[in-house]
This record gives C-alpha cells, structure tokens and sequence, in this order.
C-alpha cells in the first residue's frame, strides 16, 4: 500500500519542522518528506490542505480496562477511541484484573491488541505481585513479554522497605519505576484539601501528601540510581520539587493530566461525580503551577489518564463515585487549549503529546524508539492529521470510548482529528 | 451537564427542595422562621393538625441511623396531616445491594412526594434530588459532613428566639467541627443572617484551618474562643473520635474544651448554651451546665418540629 498525503503543514516537534510539503508512505513506513519522486505511483492520495500533518500522538496513561473491566471499556472500543483522538501509541498501566503481573497476562494483551492493529500499546507491568506491596514481580520476564515499565497504578506503596528495593533491583537492570506520588496514608481523600473540601464535607488530600512522597522518592533515587517517571503530579509545591530534582540531575521524569491541567475544585460544584478524578483536582495556583511547568519542560509529557467508568460505578455520591475520565478523544484538543492560552507554539505545544513523552519511554520501545513521536524518512509512519482551525463541542454522546464521562462535557475546544495512520495504514477516518 | 443554578431554587428563586443553607438568600431563610413561629402554636393545641399536607405521601429515608431525627421529622410531618412511611435503608435494600438511584427509582413509583434523606455521604440528597420526578420534593436530613439544614434553622429559631437581632452577636462553635454537618449549616445560616463574630472553637485535630475561608474565626484556646460569647453552640463528640489519632481520650478533650460552669464565666452573663444532641454529659459537657440556667437543649428539640413544619410546607407550595 503506497499512499500520498498532498498539502499538508508537517508539524514535526523533535527536528523543528513546520512546512507545507507532501508525505510519501510505502510498506508502512516514511519513505519520502517534501520531494516525492517522480515515479512514486500511490494506491491512495490523501488531501491534506488546511490541515496538519504530526507524529501520531503518544499518551502516557490510557486504561483499556482488559482485562477484567471489560464491562467499563473493551480493548476494541477503547482503540477505537485512542485512534479517533489520533493517539497511535498508549501506556497503559497494571490495575487490570488480574492484574498484569505475569508474563502470560502482558503477551495476551499485546497479542489481542496487536490483531486489532489500531493504535501500539504498551503495558506498565506490575512493581509487585497482585500490586500488593510485598513481593517483587518477575520484572526481567514481565519486560520480556513487552512491559515498558513497572508501576503500583492507583495502589499506593506503604512499605518504604519494599519501595527501596524495587527501585533497587529496577536499577539493576535499568528498568524505569513509574510512580505517582501519593503518601499511602495522608493520601486517602476524595477531593483536595482546600476551602472548598472543608465547605463540602469532602475529605481532603493534603499537598503533603505529594511532597512527602517526592521528597521519599527522591531520597531513594539517590540511594538507589534509579529512574522513576512520576504520574500525575497535582500541586504547585510538587512541580517546584521536581524542578529541583531535575536540576540536581536526578533521572526523573513526570507528567500530568488534561484533568489537573485545565480544571480545579471549585469545578466540583454541586457535588458532580464527573469530577471525581486522581489525583484530586487542586486549587488555581497549582493549576497555573501545572501549566508553567509543562510550558517550561519541568513537566515532561501531558496524558489523558483515560479512565473509563460506566453508569453505574458514576452515578452515586461524589465520594461513593469511582474515580476517572474518558480522555484519549480529548488529549489533543485541551493539549491546543492549553497551548493556545499559553503562548506556545504549535509545535511546542505537540512536543508534549509526541516526541517529549516517547523521551519518557525511552530504549523500552525498541525499535521504534527511533521513529515514534516523530517525522523522521525510514521512520513507521504513524500520523495524526487535524484541522488545527476546527472547533467542536465535547458530548459525552458523540465519544467512542465507552466511558461517557469527562468534566469537560459541553467545553467548546480547538482542533479535530481527521485521519490517523498507523504503520501506514488508515486506522481511523472522519466521515464528513 | 450539571446546571451550575442552585439546585434547590427554581427559576423563580422559591425553595423546592432543602439541600443545604449555603446559597440561601436571607430572605428564605427569615421566611422559614416566620412560619415556624406560626407553626409552634400548633403543637400548644389540644389537636396538633393542620391539613397542608393532606394526602402527600412523605418518605422518611434514613440510610444512616437516626432515631432522633427521623422521629421529629416524623412528628413534623404528621401534624401537618401527611402520611409518613419511615423507610430504614440501612437495614434493608441497601444490605441487599440495591444502589441508591433504583432505591428512588422504586419510591418514587409508588407516588412519593417528598423524601427525608439521611445518608452517610456528602452530597448524596443532591444526587437523588437531581434524579427523582420533577414534584418530589427532597429534604436533606444531614449528608455526610456536608449539611443538616434543617438544625441549623431550629438553631437559628432558638438564636432568634432568646437574642432578637443577629447583628450583634457572638457565636462560638465548639468541639468536632471537622466532622460536623451541623458546625457548617450552623456556619451559612449564621453568615448569611449578619452575625459579625463567629468563632470554631477545638483542637487542630477537630477544628480545619480552611474554615477560616467560611467567615469564622479558629481558636484553640477555650477561654477565648468563648469570652464575651452571646451564644455557645457544644458539638456532639462521636465515640468514635474519643480516642486514636484525633484525641487522646474523653478525659483531656473534657479537661481541656468540655463546657464546665467555670469556664462558662467566660461567656456574657446572658449567654444561652446549645447542643444538637444527643449530649455526651462529662465529655463536651458538664451536667450543671446541661441542666443549668443558660441552657435551652430541650427548648432547642420544641423549636426543631416547628421548624421542620415551615420548610416541608413551604417546599411542597413551590414547583420546580
């Protein structure tokens, strides 16, 4: 399948690019950028005038809810969902069930995602056995079977002494701890801490709760030399800790999600369930902390932390709801949003959902590491190609994902999907 | 999509259900104590009816247990000729895995008109008022920490009672304030009727310094948390919260903010005390101050049933 995508504006963050020129694609991969020969025949030429050429979108933090939940999402609704937000490649954490602590459980996976040849996806292996804090998993055969790292999901460690040695035997083998950093015991609330919490008779989650366990991640990061990406930071005192870490030189890397990026707890309301996300959604100033971060690269890569969550498990009090968001049809729209009222550039602003998170994944994605996130000639050709100039109302009616709910629900926000590629192929396709 | 209207106002600003009392304006709020006062001659009558609820069926859904409240509003709604059916989820549908929302669904089909809700969780009585049919009225009976509007209007009846006018007083909360729905109802209805001193009055443990952001004033020391006090509101201290990480024991939370005739000194001569009950005696209070002069307890529940009256029947007059 040979295909030619015409009059596009290739936006490619990891070389600089930002031009108007043709794409050649043969046997899935970029084979010509700008000056496509002569004797190129394409089996299908795709317009692209008024649109944006990018790197498929790479997200951090998407639960496909297989196995185990497939009542609140099924791998194929929820690649369906990942390729019509023009995500190519997704992380998806452990907190299945069972959870993905065995080899067998992670080569299922990737083989059931592999046949629906849809969106990359990338399993966190579990950090310990059944994610119960106590016994180390068999990370060398977990990443064997395709886990790009090892993460507790949702499950807090309580246990510095088996933390310690995770990150221990991680680094022995180079492995990268993927951690959100939440103190097992102050970090049990529902909403932040805050006014609003105390006014509402919501228990809160402290920020301590975040800056003890960063400053406890930290201290065994220089024990331990080991690398750890830190999910979903949530307060102004976090990100200024990890600025710090960062200039120490720490290998540490970290991101946040579309929710903390653009919401805060006054949003809550009158006590709406669709709000009800981990971490907590904080306060402005946090919130303003979050998108200074992720401007100034102190956060690394923005994710969509989908989180499908059916009727059911929603509707009922706030602290009773269970907590989480669809998101993977929303990345690149609040990704815009938040890059248009920051001042970044387009291509800055993709860096975050592209190249700078496949920087996070790192050798763990093998040979694509080369070629993900990016617009690179020889490079898989994985494309997202958006209407940057199209605005479009959220309903959760009009969301493949099978998870309806998301705070953002009647937001206006820019850019819309058009066509996805994956290794070449038409993986998803607006009908207009 | 949550309308981000109060959800207990219609379009006209007229009370249809009673969620909580942030947001209330003082107008509703005095309107509610106007008619409470006009209901408390009833329950003087030989025959304690009248007939503005003739024929409503009203549900008295205690997911929570609550002997207590479930029969003042029980007695509320009987004088004012409602069939009353006490319904007592925590033992029943719930045990059996029923979820909250099939629970109305299934009230609401047997022709509803107004649901008491009590419920362990903040914010449950705006979930089911945000699902159940357009003429049912809800009225919460305490949610969680959140709210209990309707003590914190027979608090503001017994206030308005004994002291007339609000704006000169000073109010002082004391005890649990952290895990009371009372404290925070007490805390909007105060605000919202001029008091221009209202101090939360307990341990760092008990008293959340985010409450400052309500309009009150925190203070960990007794003595002057209640000095020159017009109005001492005791809190209930839960068994629960005796002893742990919260307090030591009942012996050094009483030493140290228990309501003893000596530390009541500290108050104006005048001072009326409160509590919503049940009193814990020797732990938040000493019995010669329950039972002593300044006390109005008791005068507290009277005022409660009266009160109760007023905000079933002006809600069941308005539409949404």
């Amino acid at each position: 399948m040979k295909l030619l995508i015409k009059n596009g504006r290739i936006v490619d963050p990891a070389s600089g690019r930002d031009e108007r020129a043709d794409l050649a694609i043969a046997a899935g991969r970029i084979v010509a950028i700008g000056k496509v020969s002569a004797d190129f025949h394409a089996s299908r030429t795709i317009d692209a005038s008024g649109l944006v050429v990018a790197p498929g979108l790479v997200d951090l933090a998407a639960r496909l809810r297989e196995p185990g939940h497939e009542h609140e999402g099924m791998l194929e609704s929820e690649m369906a969902a990942a390729v019509a937000g023009g995500v190519t490649s997704l992380v998806c954490p452990p907190d299945t069930d069972p959870v993905l602590d065995e080899p067998g459980l992670v080569q299922m996976l990737k083989f059931r995602a592999r046949n629906l040849n849809l969106a990359h996806v990338y399993p966190l292996g579990a950090l310990t056995r059944n994610l119960a804090g106590e016994v180390l998993t068999e990370m060398a055969e977990l990443t064997e079977a395709g886990c790009v790292g090892f993460s507790q999901a949702e499950v807090g460690l309580k246990d510095t002494l088996v933390l310690h040695r995770a990150l221990q035997y991680a680094a022995t083998f180079g492995y990268t701890t993927w951690l959100r950093p939440n103190d097992a015991w102050l970090g049990n609330g529902v909403a932040a801490k805050g006014a609003l919490a105390t006014r509402m008779g919501l228990t809160g989650v402290p920020v301590i709760a975040e800056t003890i366990a960063l400053a406890t991640l930290f201290e065994l990061m220089r024990d331990t030399g080991a690398r750890v990406h830190l999910c979903r930071l949530s307060s102004a005192a976090g990100v200024e800790l990890v600025r710090r870490a960062k200039a120490e030189g720490l290998p540490v890397s970290c991101d946040v999600s579309i929710n903390n990026l653009h919401l805060t707890d006054v949003d809550i309301g009158y006590f709406n369930a669709a709000m009800r996300v981990t971490p907590p959604l904080r306060q402005q100033r946090d919130r303003d902390a979050i998108r200074a971060g992720l401007a100034d690269g102190t956060i690394d890569a923005l994710v969509s932390d989908h989180t499908p969550v059916d009727e059911d498990a929603k509707t009922l009090p706030f602290a009773e709801a269970e907590p989480g968001a669809t998101g993977l049809e929303l990345l690149l729209s609040l990704a815009l949003k938040w890059g248009s009222e920051n001042g970044q550039s387009l291509g800055q602003t993709l860096a975050k959902i592209t190249n700078a998170p496949v920087g996070v994944l790192g050798d763990s994605l093998g040979s694509l590491a080369a070629s993900a996130g990016k617009i690179v000639e020889g490079g898989v050709a994985d494309l997202c190609l958006f209407d940057p100039e199209a605005r479009w109302i959220v309903r959760s009616g009009n969301l493949r994902s099978q998870g309806k709910h998301t705070p953002f629900g009647g937001y206006e926000v820019p850019g819309r999907v058009r066509c996805t590629l994956v290794a070449g192929a038409v993986a998803y396709e607006a009908r207009e | 999509m949550l309308s981000r209207r109060n959800p207990q106002l219609n379009s006209h600003g007229e009370l249809i259900h009673l969620l909580s009392i942030e947001g209330l304006p003082q107008a509703v709020l005095n309107q509610i104590l106007d008619t409470a006062g006009s209901f408390l001659s009833v329950n003087d009558r030989e025959v304690k009816k009248v007939p503005l609820l003739r024929g409503k069926s009203v549900f008295n859904l205690f997911f929570e247990n609550s002997t207590r409240t479930r029969t003042t509003f029980e007695i509320a709604a009987k004088r004012l000729s409602a069939d009353v059916i006490n319904l007592d989820i925590a033992r029943s549908s719930a045990a059996k895995g029923e979820s909250l929302l099939d629970t109305i669904a299934n009230l609401s089909a047997m022709h509803a008109d107004m649901f008491v809700v009590r419920h362990s969780e903040s914010g449950a009585p705006y979930l089911i008022a945000q699902h159940c049919a357009p003429h049912v009225h809800v009225v919460n009976a305490g949610d969680g920490r959140h709210a209990h509007p309707t003590q914190g209007l027979l608090d503001m009846y017994t206030i308005r009672h004994y002291k007339q006018d609000f704006t000169k007083l000073t109010v002082a909360i004391v005890g649990d304030i952290v895990h009371s729905r009372v404290a925070r109802s007490d805390i909007h209805a105060l605000t919202t009727l001029g008091v221009p001193e209202i101090r939360a009055v307990g341990p760092k443990t008990l008293v959340p310094s985010d409450i400052r952001e309500m309009g009150v004033r925190v203070c960990h020391d007794m003595k002057e948390g209640i000095s020159g006090a017009d109005v001492i509101i005791m809190l209930r201290l839960q068994n629960e919260r005796m002893s742990g990480a919260m307090l030591p024991s009942a012996g050094e939370f009483f030493k140290n903010y228990g309501l003893t005739p000596e530390k009541l000194a500290f108050a104006k001569p005048d001072a009326i005390v409160m509590h919503p009950g049940p009193i814990n005696r020797g732990v938040e209070i000493d019995s010669a101050v329950a039972d002593g002069t300044h006390s109005v307890i008791l005068p507290q529940v009277t005022f409660g049933i009266a009160v109760r009256m007023a905000v079933m029947s002006i809600i069941a007059g308005n539409n949404a």
